[in-house]
């Protein structure tokens, strides 16, 4: 018997602690802290005149109050630009506190620290702001029109622009290879705003201990390693007197990988300044006008294309909206820009964006990071080629599609890691065949006619992405076995409910061969691991997943050499089985991993009895050479790395079937099918809960999120009774199939899932609603006012 | 998200009730179910300077089948009275409403009676208490009780005609006559959320199952339930033969909704068109299986 996880569909470990309300997340913590608070700007562009403190002063329980001009070197900086880019011109980011002018509503003017969070509101209520009104810039089209500027030096609002050019094998451009072809289509496509929203917000608990001159900091963050740098910068604290730990962390999604928000910066330098436990937990209004949004793009396509409805030439110009601020430089719409290509052999390409800024809440990655906006954007070109030739939506796209036998594809573009954009492997023809009698393509005319007989009006649609999984640089794993026999594993990147603790276990297991339940699993804890990048871009499992993998083969080699010298044996005799190693065929000969862990750290002191076998009069070390041989450590452990050459592109096909009420203009998803391809799994079930709560949020761009700014930069909707999530009942049941094709990259042969799910609903949606009503399908979100509008118009035009 | 600070106060007696809320006057606010009280309190958008809490005033736990109707009392739950099988039977009209209020844990706290005191013109049970023609019975410290009719007691957005001082102790729903009955539709955009437009409607029917009677209560159309009278419309016909295209204009035509970010004016007119004309036809459905199903005990 071996012990074979790799692969099964192990229950997530993780669930008992969360589901049952034991989880520890940041609220969670520190009682006994101050409560900090931020006084917002309740409006979108204005400079402030004047900071009045004077009544809050009287508030019972205030500790302190902060504006811009207390704020010391470094902390008073604006924030880090996190990824520079030459094409970004004209990047700015946040004060941590705003200096002079504010250019969103909820930008945090004034901190506040008290007793407890409602004295801390109570304050800041207190605190008048004088502001001089500044023009709002609102909507990408009015910004890009560059009459009024979100900030004064960035000239047309434009923050960066970018142009990539592929041509075709016939080395025409896209342009011209557009003017040439058959037959041209061009139009507009509107994308609308959403954003993470993790169920838990953003938060920040700093202790300052004085006595060891040292910080620990806990945040609900996607990157533990990379605050712990910057906050150590921003201090001017040495790195090993500052600790990070992200705790558990109810959701991400992307938002929180975004660092140091102003809190990460401010709420550590108060607790130091005030020798005090300081905690910040944003509350829900704080998320949606304070952190960062995702998704607005205007896009304007043109098509060349033959008669079978290959794509000869491909011109896309995109105008993204990001908002006040560009902490995180332009890897949204370059993301857009490079992965709307999908699946697909293009003829020739070129691309344009201009990234541009708005009086509105900064844009970052959500969940997806510009790919719902470019698979919308392809897979909408894909359904007019259709159209346009009255041919098959799936005989359109089959005819682009890349080959099997053409990987490595190289799309000749420049990915969002820097490096080359080439496809490391996939079967899309197989992909497409499985939707299609997963969904049952082919009989669907029938069913739409036999429903419209009885007045029922029915569509389908389809959707197919390739998503950039796996990217660089580097993560790390450690793994240490201690002489109980247990495998502790830590990884420096974060968890906030993937399943991390259950995959990362699997892993270990496999290849030391213990049981699961011997293996531990730490995650985004600085203490216990300090080099990391962190969670997102679906990479934990490609980079922490092998890390910790070839972390695990170091530690097998050495306890095979441990091993083979106790018991006399051949290392390459030697295997591990439930714990203990083995000769091979001699049952009898083995020992505990536990022993070979003792044995590993040559003792002068025995604490228990295990440990006197390791102990210098013990008569088990050999007396011609040192305890500690010439390139080996004390201790059963092992420390590796896993940086990859590239992404690996994981690949998948959505299908849907909606149904549209005539008279009330609903939308119901009546089935929906998903082919999934992210490599070799690791733990099937974790994948399909990865791509349902994608799904999730996909239907919730699809058909029910928007960011609803007004011409003033007022977000209308900034609470969940407005802004509107899907909740269970408008998830339909998803049907799954998965398709492996190994990575060649990486020794575990995998690609992320992360992300998957949500990536083409948006275009699926469209699609199917296109189907079932006839009427062309050019913005998303979707909602039943919208399609009767659509309707109206279309009836009388 | 925090509340300011306010004086709570947790009676235990009616009378108690009464006399802290005329000490508070204006400054006063009830907290009964606190589904809508407590968000609006943590939002800072109400900061009532006491809180009377009427969660220990048992006299207020009522829930009473009799005189013609359902009367329920201020601490009885949406769960409660959609789970009554006496309350169904004497006036159908609540459980079909109070299953398209919100989710089971919101009904499982919040009350029927703070629901109508919140006096949302996009809540179900303001329109049914409307189209019912029911009525609020209020009461105060050393004053007595007052009940005022559903068309009197919804005076705009978020208010009724409950003044400082003053609370809500019951509504009575009353049951409807033989051959008669009632319907509810909705469109939200969420399970459970507050309708873009829907419709509360009741249909009385002659012996020979020609409608007599109609009407609709109209929800977030206006800035209270918006009672539309049909009968005529209806045209005392049996309602296979109704114009029901004219229905649904008339009532179009007759409303003047506002657009918001969930919906258009025009699709808010063309969809509560479509939901008034829905109810009517279930309502007048289930008034004419009534009269048969009479028959058939008779």
């Amino acid at each position: 018997m071996t012990t074979k996880l790799f692969g099964e569909p192990v229950q997530r470990r993780e669930d008992r602690r969360l589901i049952t309300g034991q989880g520890r997340y940041l609220d969670d913590l520190g009682q006994g802290a101050l409560a900090a608070a931020f006084v917002r700007s309740p409006h979108a562009h204005a400079r402030i005149r004047d900071i009045d403190v004077s009544a809050a002063l009287d508030v019972d329980g205030l500790v302190a109050i902060y504006t811009w001009e207390d704020l010391p070197e470094r902390v008073r900086d604006p924030l880090p630009l996190l990824i520079p880019h030459p094409a970004l011109t004209h990047g700015r980011t946040a004060y941590p506190l705003a200096r002079d002018v504010v250019r969103h509503v909820g930008e945090p003017v004034v901190m506040v620290v008290a007793r407890d969070r409602y004295l801390a509101e109570d304050a800041a209520g207190l605190i008048e702001v004088g502001y001089e009104f500044l023009k709002p810039v609102v909507g990408i089209e009015e910004a890009a029109n560059g009459v009024h500027l979100v900030h004064e030096d960035v000239p047309g609002n434009v923050g960066a622009h970018l142009v990539q050019e592929v041509p075709s094998a016939q080395g025409l451009g896209a342009r011209e290879a557009i003017d040439a072809a058959p037959h041209v289509l061009s139009f507009r496509l509107d994308f609308e705003r959403s954003a993470s929203m993790p169920l838990e917000g953003r938060g920040v608990y700093a202790r300052w201990d004085a006595d060891d001159a040292s910080l620990r900091v806990y945040s609900s963050t996607q990157t533990s390693t990379s605050v712990r740098m910057a906050i150590a910068a921003k201090l001017a604290l040495p790195l090993p007197s500052v600790e990070v730990i992200a705790p558990d962390v109810g959701g991400g999604f992307g938002v929180k990988i975004v660092h140091p928000w102003p809190e990460e910066v401010l709420v550590p330098w108060a607790a130091m300044l005030l020798g005090r436990e300081v905690k910040w937990t944003e509350d829900r209004r704080e998320h949606f006008i304070s952190s960062a949004h995702e998704r607005g793009q205007v896009q304007h396509v043109r098509v060349g294309f033959d008669g079978e409805g290959r794509v000869l030439g491909l011109d896309v110009t995109i105008l993204h909206d990001h908002g006040a601020y560009t902490p995180y430089g332009i890897i949204v719409p370059i993301i857009t820009a490079t992965q709307l290509l999908g699946p697909y052999r293009i003829g020739a390409y070129r691309v344009e964006f201009s990234s541009i800024y708005t009086n509105t809440v900064q844009v970052t990655p959500y969940r997806g990071a510009g790919r719902p906006q470019g698979v919308f954007c392809m897979e909408r070109t894909m359904d007019r080629i259709a159209a346009h030739l009255g041919l098959d939506r799936t005989a359109v796209r089959a005819a682009n599609f890349i080959q099997p036998g053409e990987f490595p594809y190289d799309q000749g573009l420049i990915f969002q890691d820097g490096r080359p954009l080439i496809y490391d492997s996939g079967d899309y023809p197989e992909s497409l065949r499985m939707l299609k009698e997963l969904i049952g393509w082919d009989g669907f005319p029938a069913m739409k006619a036999e429903a419209a007989e009885r007045g029922r009006r029915l569509g389908i649609g389809i959707g197919c992405y390739v998503e950039g999984t796996g990217v660089g640089p580097y993560e790390g794993g450690h793994v240490q076995v201690t002489s109980d026999g247990r495998v502790h594993v830590s990884t420096g990147l974060t968890s906030q409910g993937q399943g991390h603790e259950t995959v990362f276990a699997q892993i270990a297991a496999t290849e030391l061969g213990v049981p699961l339940e011997k293996v531990s699993v730490v995650t985004g804890d600085t203490r216990r691991f300090g080099y990391a990048v962190g969670t997102f871009a679906s990479r934990a499992a490609v980079m922490s997943g092998n890390a910790i993998a070839l972390a695990c083969r170091k530690v097998r080699d050495k306890a095979l050499r441990i091993a083979a010298e106790a018991l006399e044996a051949d290392p390459r005799d030697l295997e591990i089985e439930d714990g203990v190693v083995r000769v091979a065929g001699h049952p009898g000969a083995s020992i505990p991993l536990a022993t070979v862990a003792v044995l590993s750290n040559p003792l002068r002191y025995a604490f228990d009895e295990e440990a006197q076998r390791a102990t210098q009069f013990s008569g088990a070390a050999s007396m011609d050479r040192p305890p500690v041989q010439e390139g080996e450590e004390p201790g059963l452990e092992g420390r590796d790395y896993y940086s990859p050459i590239r992404s690996t592109f994981a690949s998948g096909m959505h299908a849907a079937i909606v149904e549209t009420d005539p008279d009330t203009a609903e939308i119901h998803i009546l089935r929906y099918a998903v082919v999934h391809d992210c490599g070799r799994l690791i733990n099937p079930m974790i994948v399909e809960g990865q791509i349902h709560g994608g799904v999730a949020q996909g239907v919730g761009g699809a058909l029910y999120e928007r960011m609803v700014y007004d011409a003033h930069g007022q977000l209308l909707n900034a609470s969940f009774m407005d802004f509107l999530m899907p909740y269970a009942t408008e998830v339909p049941f998803i049907e799954t199939a998965h398709l492996e094709t190994p990575s060649p990259l990486n020794p575990l042969g995998i690609k992320g899932a992360g992300e998957a799910g949500v990536i083409p609903v948006s275009a699926v949606i469209a699609s199917a609603i296109e189907d079932a009503e006839g009427i062309t399908i050019e913005r998303m979100p979707i909602s039943p006012s919208e399609l009767h509008e659509l309707r109206s118009r279309t009836a009388s035009p | 998200m925090k509340p300011p600070a306010f004086d709570y106060h947790a009676p235990r007696g009616l009378g108690e009730a009464l006399e802290v809320l005329a000490g508070a006057g204006p400054h006063g606010k009830v907290l009964a179910g606190g589904q809508s009280l407590i968000p609006l309190l943590n939002m800072r958008l109400a900061s009532p300077s006491h809180l009377v809490d009427i969660n220990r005033v048992a006299e207020l736990d009522t829930l009473v089948v009799a005189d013609g109707g359902v009367r329920v009392g201020a601490l009885a739950r949406h769960a409660a009275v959609e789970r009554s099988s006496s309350v169904a039977r004497a006036q159908p009209l609540l459980r079909t409403a109070l299953k398209l209020v919100a989710h089971p844990v919101i009904r499982n706290r919040g009350t029927v009676i703070g629901s109508l005191v919140h006096a949302d013109p996009s809540a179900e049970l303001p329109a049914v208490l409307t189209v019912l023609s029911g009525s609020v019975r209020l009461a105060r410290h050393g004053g007595g009780e007052r009940d005022v009719p559903a068309g009197a007691f919804f005076t705009g957005p978020l208010e009724s005609a409950v003044e400082p001082g003053e609370l809500a102790v019951s509504a009575f729903f009353p049951s409807l006559p033989p051959r008669t009955g009632s319907a509810f539709c909705e469109v939200a955009r969420r399970h459970g959320d507050y309708a873009m437009a829907g419709a509360a409607a009741v249909v009385g029917l002659d012996e020979d199952l020609r409608i007599v009677s109609a009407k609709v209560a109209c929800v977030s159309v206006g800035p209270v339930p918006v009672l539309l009278e049909m009968s005529e419309v209806c045209a005392h016909r049996p309602a296979a033969s109704v114009d029901w295209a004219a229905v649904a204009a008339s009532v179009r035509e007759r409303i003047d909704p506002e657009g918001d970010i969930h919906a258009t004016a025009a699709y808010r007119r063309h969809l509560t068109g479509v939901l008034a004309e829905r109810a009517l036809r279930i309502a007048a459905q289930e008034a004419a299986g009534e009269q048969g199903r009479e028959g058939l005990d008779g």
